[in-house]
């Protein structure tokens, strides 16, 4: 999303990423290593949900619409823990919503993955 | 429906059986010139095959994921057929033409599909852009544009050969290109749309189509997401994302530049979470006043469009995505983004009161009214159906299977300014 100006947003939400979530996973030392991976139906259910829920902005195919691209090239060099920031709590400023209500930190996390991998498509 | 041959899978099979048999007609009957003059006529009316039917009573259906559209239509409320190779349909929206005879199908993949409803096939098909969210078709049926994001921009197309005929690219600031949102038609071959970065609204006089006349409207707003025009064409109406209010051009007094209206409706309240965009068109409109979702609110908004002032709200189940009065005016349906999308309600517009709560089904993603109202078919797209309501007594009249339906148009929106 870029309409209140795509540069300078980043890193200021990355920056407030690290400071809140170090406290909550002091163990942690692999990033996107953390929780549990979704259970099957879950994961599938997930699938569904970013084709075609998240797909109403960025497109079913994820080749972007209102909201970003979100195919691996676009993926690339953003951290895990950035992405499931953004999935989690939002981008204020933009029409990304925090989907915090609706997807648990494990299932934000398992989504961040999958879309750096290449996202997979529904069976 | 006449027509719908024995042994002839889909109406109207203009490559059937029937349609070999009528050739062979001709040719043993009028000999080659004969059948020659008839192409030649046909050229402007095919399918000699198929019974002659009007096209009041059809409509498409979007099936978003396979890239299809269904043909129904809604005095039997069956399906008729279906029409594959549309593309990337996963955002899709259709204009049709004035004969109600040709839908123009702008896929999000920038497709441009002309599809002939009365032979159930795809006219023509150009990939314009590569990234598109909707179109329109101007007031004499000549022009059709379609509004994109990937190249951020306008493209406007003869609607009879889909012949390129103008380009406006939404450039702003130092050359970059906006995406194009509510994009509509006004009527004396004007088209009128938004720029979703820089928050501007345009119209575009197509008088001569090769050489497009833009007036720019700056500083509307942040973020236009979608935009309506009224159906008298006068008002255009843009709806913003990025602040509480909308931005109104009267297009009979565009020397007035553009105002805000509903200014500061969320009252300072913080937002809840839009998972969903909303949608505008003239169909917010019931008498005298416009039902209109509210972003970040469960509200829909109620505004008097002679003060354009507020006349009310009107609490919800959720955010509202579409919120469509029944052609009368009567009745207001609504549907809502995520996690409410298994719900439809109706406001009765005399008391303004939710009179009824429906559960139609998993991921409602839109409702299209009959022409005259009677009925109300719903897409449920996680559900794999299309169901039909009689909107007088809310008894389920009737459900059909689709995969993935979204959008449901029928051809009555070929008679409306802003479809």
């Amino acid at each position: 999303m870029a309409f209140s100006g795509s540069r300078g947003f980043a890193p200021a939400l990355f920056a407030g990423l690290v400071l809140s979530s170090v406290p909550a996973c002091p163990a942690d030392s692999e990033p996107g290593a953390r929780g549990a991976s979704p259970a099957p139906l879950r994961q599938s259910e997930l699938v569904h949900l970013v084709r075609h829920d998240c797909g109403s902005c960025h497109g079913l195919t994820l080749a972007g619409g209102l909201g970003p691209a979100l195919l691996p090239e676009a993926m690339a060099g953003k951290p895990i823990e950035y992405l499931e920031h953004v999935i989690l709590y939002g981008r204020s400023g933009t029409a990304m919503p925090a989907w915090k209500g609706l997807v648990s930190e494990d299932d934000a996390r398992w989504i961040a993955q999958e879309l750096r991998k290449g996202f997979p498509r529904e069976r | 429906m006449v027509g719908h041959a024995e042994g002839s899978p889909l109406y109207p099979g203009a490559r059937g059986k029937r349609g070999l048999s009528s050739w062979r007609w001709l040719l043993t009957r009028g000999g080659l010139s004969a059948v020659l003059a008839t192409t030649s006529m046909s050229g402007a009316f095919a399918c000699p095959d198929a019974s002659p039917r009007g096209t009041g009573d059809l409509g498409l259906v979007i099936e978003r994921a396979v890239g299809r559209v269904q043909l129904v239509e809604t005095t039997g409320r069956t399906v008729l057929a279906r029409i594959e190779g549309l593309g990337d349909l996963s955002h899709a929206s259709l204009v049709y033409s004035r004969d109600g005879r040709y839908a123009y199908v702008f896929g999000r993949d920038g497709g441009l599909t002309k599809v002939d409803l009365l032979c159930a096939r795809i006219e023509r098909r150009v990939m314009q852009a590569g990234n598109s969210i909707g179109g329109a078709i101007s007031q004499d049926g000549r022009l059709v544009a379609v509004e994109n994001y990937t190249p951020g921009g306008v493209k406007v197309f003869a609607s009879d050969t889909l012949e390129l005929l103008a380009d406006i690219p939404a450039e702003y600031g130092d050359g970059k290109r906006a995406k194009v949102v509510g994009l509509v038609d006004a009527p004396g071959s004007r088209f009128v749309f938004s720029l979703f970065e820089p928050g501007e609204i345009w119209v575009a006089d197509l008088s001569d189509p090769r050489k497009p006349a833009v007036e720019k409207f700056g500083n509307v707003g942040k973020a236009p997401y979608d935009a309506l025009i009224t159906p008298d064409g006068r008002y255009y109406l843009a709806g913003l994302f990025g602040e509480d209010g909308l931005a109104l051009l009267d297009l009979w007094h565009p020397e007035r530049g553009v105002r805000r209206v509903l200014d500061g409706y969320g009252r300072g309240e913080e937002k809840l979470p839009v998972y969903k965009m909303p949608h505008l068109r003239g169909w917010a409109i019931a008498g005298r006043h416009a039902y209109l979702p509210a972003i970040g609110r469960h509200e829909v908004l109620v505004v008097d469009t002679e003060s354009w002032t507020e006349a009310g709200r009107i609490a919800v189940a959720g955010q509202p995505v579409f919120v469509m009065a029944r052609p009368d005016g009567r009745q207001v349906w609504v549907n809502f983004a995520l996690p409410a999308n298994d719900t439809v309600q109706v406001i009765d517009t005399e008391t303004r009161a939710v009179v009824q709560t429906l559960k139609p089904g998993k991921a409602v993603l839109h409702m299209e009214f009959t022409p005259r109202g009677e009925a109300v078919w719903i897409s449920a797209r996680d559900d794999d159906r299309v169901l039909v309501y009689d909107t007088a007594s809310f008894m389920r009249l009737t459900e059909l299977p689709a995969d993935k339906p979204s959008g449901i148009f029928f051809t009555a929106r070929a008679f409306r300014v802003g479809f």
